[in-house]
């Protein structure tokens, strides 16, 4: 166990590389109660959430997510979210453990002057998360979807149900809003149920799994996955001095969307000078890590910082994101090392993400 | 969690096995457990004089790096190279396949192996371990 954002949260249960592959192979069970849960209703939810993100809230249909950011006046990054349109008038965005203070205080300054309401909800949920190639076949047989409003058909089966997708319904009896969602670069399922419930929902997902290669799997786990994944972590690749730009992040900048937004000007002056950073993958031709805060050298000098490092259990070689000073593609040619306490450890360039699933 | 009986501990969490005035040291299943996976260990060179609580290695996990303490003071005789391929056989085999290096080390006046007195018992070691949690 080890503690987060003021969570006592397990950081691995036996193998943390086992819990990596099972979850690459078959399925892995997590408990990511921590995440932060904001409900935002009312007739100008989408409206107020438009202009409190970088993305648009409002274009999602009742059902959709979308992977976002929420950035300050001057485009510096104060969380990435993932936003739910569960119904006409309701959202729901979730935020990482150490910033949902942050996002829901933004949140509820930003939707001033809307009519919309603003709720930390994180105590009324918890998240246990389903993920890997085996996730959708396990869960079927304990999960009932409804229909997201009179006309909708709603999905006819789980197994339909679109990445990126979610909707109310019911596993192993209990109520939960269920989402194709997660962080680990693998097909999956996060189920947003009540705390009273968790428990019940754990230990029947665990025995439905089991025959199917489920195993709990921790924070430690979670890390990798999400590190071969390529996926931005809070604190490491994203924080309140880069954009969504140095991440490699535009994308979700919808510069195009109705309506003012926070941090736009910087954020479009920053689109057109282009990033200060550059994020970068590596391989580390060692078994030695690349840890967080080591720096990058090319042909001896500092280049750029590890951002996170971690032993990628499915490519068997260490791996690394960093930001570095210069466009990757101007080191051609050049020699790539990290310097590992005191030692240039050698390494090469990679494009991200590190693993990709087959569809 | 295991504690053989017959081995000598350290508070860092090493162990020492002793034949005579060679000394075998590795670091312990509670250890490898609270390191979680290791994934590389850097061990002294052969012929290197090791000092007892001094560093003299790093063992490498995913979410960490810690030092790798001698227990005892002598010449560094062997190391177990099957580590740099298989790091993971410390946290599957601790006190046997796991071990890390071998001292030679200096005898007594009896012609025993001469080993710092503030080395644990295996009882005084899972004591230490409890009180840590």
């Amino acid at each position: 166990m080890t503690s987060f954002a003021g969570w006592q949260m397990p950081l691995r249960y036996g193998s943390e590389m086992a819990e990596h592959l099972a979850v690459r192979r078959a399925a892995g069970l997590f408990d990511l109660s921590h995440m932060g849960e904001i409900v935002v209703t009312g007739p100008d939810a989408g409206a107020a959430l438009d202009y409190a993100l970088t993305g648009q809230a409002s274009a999602l249909s009742p059902g959709r997510a979308r992977y976002t950011m929420i950035c300050a006046e001057d485009g510096g990054v104060l969380d990435d979210l993932v936003v739910y349109r569960r119904g006409e008038q309701e959202f729901l965005v979730i935020a990482n453990a150490s910033n949902t203070a942050t996002v829901f205080g933004a949140l509820a300054d930003r939707a001033e002057g809307y009519d919309a309401a603003v709720v930390d909800a994180t105590q009324d949920y918890a998240l246990i998360a389903v993920q890997g190639p085996a996730a959708a076949g396990i869960l079927a047989p304990l999960v009932q979807l409804d229909p997201a409003g009179p006309e909708d058909p709603g999905w006819p089966e789980l197994g339909a149900m679109k990445y990126y997708a979610g909707a109310f319904g019911t596993v192993a009896g209990r109520e939960a809003w269920v989402a194709r969602t997660g962080y680990t670069g693998e097909d999956g399922f996060e189920l947003y149920c009540r705390p009273q419930d968790a428990e019940h929902v754990w230990t029947v997902v665990t025995a439905e799994g089991a025959g199917a290669g489920l195993v709990p799997a921790g924070l430690a786990a979670r890390d990798t996955l999400r590190l071969e994944a390529g996926m931005p972590l809070y604190g490491n690749e994203l924080g309140p001095d880069v954009t969504p730009f140095e991440a490699g992040l535009g994308r979700v900048v919808k510069f195009d969307k109705p309506g003012e937004f926070v941090g736009r000007e910087a954020l479009a002056a920053r689109a057109s000078a282009g990033p200060s950073r550059h994020l970068a993958g590596l391989t580390i031709e060692s078994r030695r890590i690349a840890r967080h805060g080591y720096p990058v050298l090319a042909d001896g000098r500092t280049c750029g910082t590890v951002t996170s490092g971690a032993p990628s259990p499915t490519l068997g070689v260490p791996i690394a994101m960093a930001y570095l000073d210069r466009p990757p593609a101007s080191l051609a040619g050049a020699v790539l090392a990290v310097g590992i306490r005191g030692e240039a450890v050698p390494a090469d360039l990679t494009d991200l993400p590190f693993y990709s699933r087959r569809r | 969690m295991s504690v053989p009986a017959e081995l000598h501990y350290t508070p860092e969490h090493e162990w020492v096995s002793v034949e005579g005035t060679s000394a075998s040291v590795g670091i312990t299943d509670y250890a490898a457990q609270q390191l979680g996976d290791v994934v590389y260990v850097s061990l002294p060179s052969l012929g290197a004089t090791v000092t007892a609580g001094e560093p003299c290695g790093e063992v490498e996990s995913v979410k960490s790096v810690s030092d790798l303490y001698s227990p005892v003071d002598g010449e560094v005789t062997e190391v177990n190279t099957e580590l740099e391929d298989d790091p993971s056989l410390v946290n599957a085999e601790p006190y046997t396949a796991g071990w890390m290096f071998r001292v030679r080390v200096a005898q007594d006046g009896n012609g025993d192996a001469a080993l710092p007195t503030d080395l644990l018992s295996a009882a005084e070691y899972e004591e230490l371990t409890k009180s840590a949690g």
